[in-house]
């Protein structure tokens, strides 16, 4: 499977992007069963999508997900006979079942471990619900024993039939089909004895077809009865009135023969015996009940003559269905066909919703239109500069052009984006398990979940966003008792939410809990001397405590806290995607985190600097504000490091200058522009450039392959003018700060 | 020669596996989403042959077999039905809608293979 090129393997790919809509749906089924909006089509839907990941798997040779999936499918499928009734407890275990299911996909596709004891607990819950199921004991167990197929289609020569046997994956004892017996033994005679219902040709089979089947295992000699003919203006043109004989001198044994007969053997009358004993010829009186039997075999002389050409067949056989002879392909002769056959023209195939695409060549092709955008930013300006007239023609056509590049700028970029949709489903999972683990009673209710947003970003977003639920069912609700103390409802509510708020994303994790308890937070902070003991903070300084390294306010540590994350870790990541993070809390009414993020981590909005001639390019959610320092604002501490006040507080002044080491620090700083930047842990630092041009949507171009990781540099990226410049990664660079903006006698010295 | 075959499944994964096992047979495959697609499908395109999932939405394979055979210009063509049922109940429901045979899911290239050329001679 790790040929890139083999269909199976991309076969597999694709499968498992189907499980991941097929639980999508399965979700959405099962949540509108919650709401009470399902019908029976939802019942259906949900079965199918359970059904399909079965029968999908089966092909792979997934036996773990074969089986839960089989579990799952008969417990769907007796409530959509309406064996069972789905009560609040089902629903739940089917939402359980749903998460397991969707685990064991995954689990499959990466080739992990799975959780046996909560696989095999909802199993067994499922048993319990459906009770010993009778239909589960007809089911041989070995029909879900997936086979592992490859498609490694070397076409069977017709001749060989018993080749076929040996290329086969292990048999297990139901799938007989030439399954038994291979060895090649000493041939051996039958008598069959062959007489179609008219429900044979009903449905669109062929005695020709199956004679030619039979051939292919042996020498067969065919006797055609037709004794039991009427006479034409008796004839009824849909009834069977021919029986065959068969000889058949063949190597295999019955069960070979019968396999052939496999599909019509509820429809005929089948007679097969060995040792070339004849059968019995008779004429079935349901038929013709008063029909005399005269003696009158029709006997073609070698079945090859027969088989080969069906005209002959059928002039042998003038009665025989209409429906044969629309099988077959001399419908000329017969009269009784009507309607000629049409054309067959493949119709065009209904067109795709979707296409699949390697992500790589969707990525290429952001870069190919981030080289674009500079290209014709590098344009405009080479025009701009050899001063033409605004209004002449190649302005207008460069507007165009500029308008058109940001238009496929945009579409591309779209190509990257996903609705939310999925990510806040395996929330509504975390807020299942969470609430379940913690013993509190909790409803999430998703907004926007159509919302789109790149694919990068959803995917990095799943580990924060996860821990945020936890924190909220985990810390932000209250228990049920204290709830309903305080006038709530029992069941509280998180509310996910994601929309598009001017050109970025804004996703919202709200729950309706208590609120942030800041008494405690400052305490705590002060007892982890993470502030001081005097500091006046304001509400939204405390908030802002809880993203400080090392800060958990749980006072016993949960199953769901202590896992070693904490919310600073959440900000870091958050930031590391371009986004922000903040608080808004109200006592007693409850917390909201919000999150707001790039739409795609392709481009980025950043601030163009010069420092020191070189240009950087600052991202733009980074910096909190501008400033230009004033005499009275600058403040020594220690003998290189000075700090600035900014309004009530100081944060310590960085030049970016020397922090990159293309100068020394300057004499003075008095007037200089500063960019003052958010750590993530909420303090902040103060960065010296010399300039700041432009505020402009860049292409990010990564360094990282070719350069390794440079620390403060986050990418590179190129300008309209053609300059390269580097994309600054400023946390980088205030958490490896020297703080140098002196110039000290001791450096002096030591330099 | 080469046989047109319409494929009827509603899981993607499905579809693309049986189109690459008739592909690779030399075969044509043409296919559609579920039985309603099917059977607009059929409306120009007189296939060889046809297999037909159980499960599908809008239409089931049942029905679908029910209106082809009820269909004068198409009620000969072979059917296949491809289920992971193997349950002889079911067996009997897509033989009474008219079904020619079926392949049991999952299902083996060769045998499907085999089963298409001996319906359709």
């Amino acid at each position: 499977m790790s040929d890139p090129n083999d269909p199976m393997a991309e076969i597999r790919v694709a499968f498992f992007q189907e499980c991941e809509e097929l639980l999508e749906a399965l979700q959405d089924g099962l949540t509108s069963m919650e709401d009470g909006s399902g019908d029976s089509e939802t019942i259906n839907v949900v079965f199918r999508a359970v059904h399909s990941i079965k029968g999908g798997a089966g092909a792979f040779g997934l036996d773990e997900l074969v089986q839960f999936a089989h579990r799952f499918e008969t417990t769907m499928d007796a409530v959509r006979a309406g064996e069972l009734t789905v009560d609040t407890e089902a629903l739940k275990l089917f939402f359980r079942a749903a998460d397991v299911l969707s685990d064991i996909v995954r689990a499959s596709r990466d080739a992990l471990e799975t959780d046996q004891s909560a696989i095999l607990a909802v199993c067994e819950e499922l048993i319990a619900l459906t009770g010993a199921d009778a239909e589960e004991d007809e089911i041989d167990p070995a029909e879900f024993q997936a086979t592992g197929l490859t498609l490694d289609l070397d076409l069977p020569d017709l001749d060989a039939l018993d080749d076929i046997a040996v290329d086969l994956p292990p048999l297990t004892s139901a799938d007989s089909l030439f399954g038994e017996d291979t060895i090649a033994r000493e041939p051996s005679k039958y008598t069959i004895r062959f007489k179609p219902t008219s429900e044979l040709y009903a449905t669109g089979n062929e005695p020709l077809y199956l004679f030619r089947t039979l051939r292919e295992i042996g020498v067969v000699k065919i006797d055609i009865n037709t004794q039991c003919l009427p006479e034409l203006s008796k004839l009824e043109p849909e009834n069977s009135y021919l029986e065959w004989q068969l000889k058949i001198e063949t190597e295999e044994n019955e069960n070979q023969i019968r396999e052939v007969f496999d599909f019509v053997s509820d429809i005929c009358d089948l007679e097969i015996k060995s040792n070339g004993m004849d059968a019995e010829v008779s004429c079935l009186p349901d038929i013709l009940p008063n029909e005399a039997a005269t003696d009158q075999v029709v006997s073609s002389s070698e079945v090859s003559n027969a088989i080969a050409t069906p005209a002959q067949t059928e002039n042998l056989a003038p009665s025989a269905d209409q429906t044969v002879e629309n099988a077959s392909d001399n419908a000329a002769e017969i009269p009784l066909e009507v309607s000629p056959k049409p054309a067959q023209t493949p119709p065009a195939t209904k067109p795709r919703a979707t296409v699949r695409v390697d992500l790589e060549r969707v990525d290429r092709l952001v870069n190919l239109v981030g080289e674009l955008v500079i290209n014709q930013a590098m344009l405009s300006q080479s025009v701009a500069q050899i001063g033409l007239p605004s209004n002449t023609p190649v302005f207008t056509g460069l507007d165009e052009l500029q308008q058109l590049t940001r238009d496929i700028q945009d579409s591309v970029m779209m190509i990257r984006a996903q609705p939310v949709k999925s990510l806040f489903q395996r929330m509504a999972r975390i807020v299942r398990e969470a609430s379940a683990d913690v013993g509190k009673t909790v409803r999430l209710k998703t907004d926007g979940d159509a919302t789109e947003v790149d694919k990068t970003v959803i995917e990095r977003l799943a580990d924060p966003l996860t821990h945020m639920i936890r924190n909220a069912v985990d810390h932000g609700l209250e228990d049920s008792k204290t709830r309903l103390a305080n006038g709530k409802p029992e069941t509280g509510e998180i509310t996910l939410s994601a929309r598009h708020r001017s050109g970025r994303v804004l996703i919202e994790i709200s729950d309706d809990g208590a609120g942030i308890d800041r008494k405690k937070v400052l305490k705590k902070a002060q007892e982890k001397e993470l502030v001081t003991k005097d500091g006046q903070l304001t509400d939204s300084e405390i908030d802002n405590l809880l993203f400080l390294p090392g800060f958990s306010t749980a006072d016993k540590i949960s199953n769901l806290s202590g896992r070693g994350v904490g919310m600073d870790v959440v900000r870091s990541s958050i930031q590391a995607l371009g986004g922000r993070v903040s608080i808004n809390s109200t006592p007693g009414k409850g917390t909201t985190f919000s999150i707001s993020l790039p739409l795609t981590l392709a481009v980025l909005d950043g601030m163009v600097t010069q420092v020191a001639g070189q240009t950087l390019v600052v991202p733009l959610n980074t910096i909190e504000e501008t400033l230009t320092i004033g005499k009275s604002d600058l403040n020594t501490l220690g003998p290189q490091t000075s700090v600035l006040k900014v309004r009530n507080g100081f944060v310590p002044l960085l030049d970016l200058g020397t922090e990159l080491g293309y100068r020394k620090p300057k004499p003075d700083y008095v007037d200089s522009i500063v960019l003052l930047i958010a750590h993530e842990d909420g303090s902040r630092a103060a960065l010296v450039v010399d300039e700041i041009n432009d505020q402009r949507q860049v292409v990010i171009k990564g360094l990282q392959e070719s350069y390794g990781r440079v620390p403060g540099i986050a990418a590179a990226t190129i300008l309209g003018d053609g300059q390269i410049a580097l994309i600054l990664d400023p946390v980088d660079i205030v958490a490896g700060a020297s703080g140098r903006t002196k110039l000290s006698t001791e450096t002096a010295l030591a330099g | 020669m080469t046989l047109n075959i319409l494929a009827v499944d509603d899981s993607r994964t499905m579809r693309d596996m049986i189109s690459l096992s008739l592909r690779q047979a030399g075969f044509e495959p043409t296919l559609a989403e579920d039985g309603q697609h099917g059977l607009e499908v059929l409306q120009d395109f007189m296939p060889d042959a046809i297999i037909t999932d159980i499960n599908m939405p809008r239409l089931d394979g049942f029905g679908f077999i029910d209106a082809v055979r009820k269909t004068p210009e198409h009620r000969a063509i072979p059917i296949l039905v491809l289920t992971t049922e193997s349950a002889p109940e079911l067996k009997a429901r897509a033989r009474s809608a008219g079904a020619t045979g079926w392949i049991v899911k999952p299902f083996d290239p060769e045998k499907l293979v085999r089963a298409l050329q001996m319906v359709t001679g």
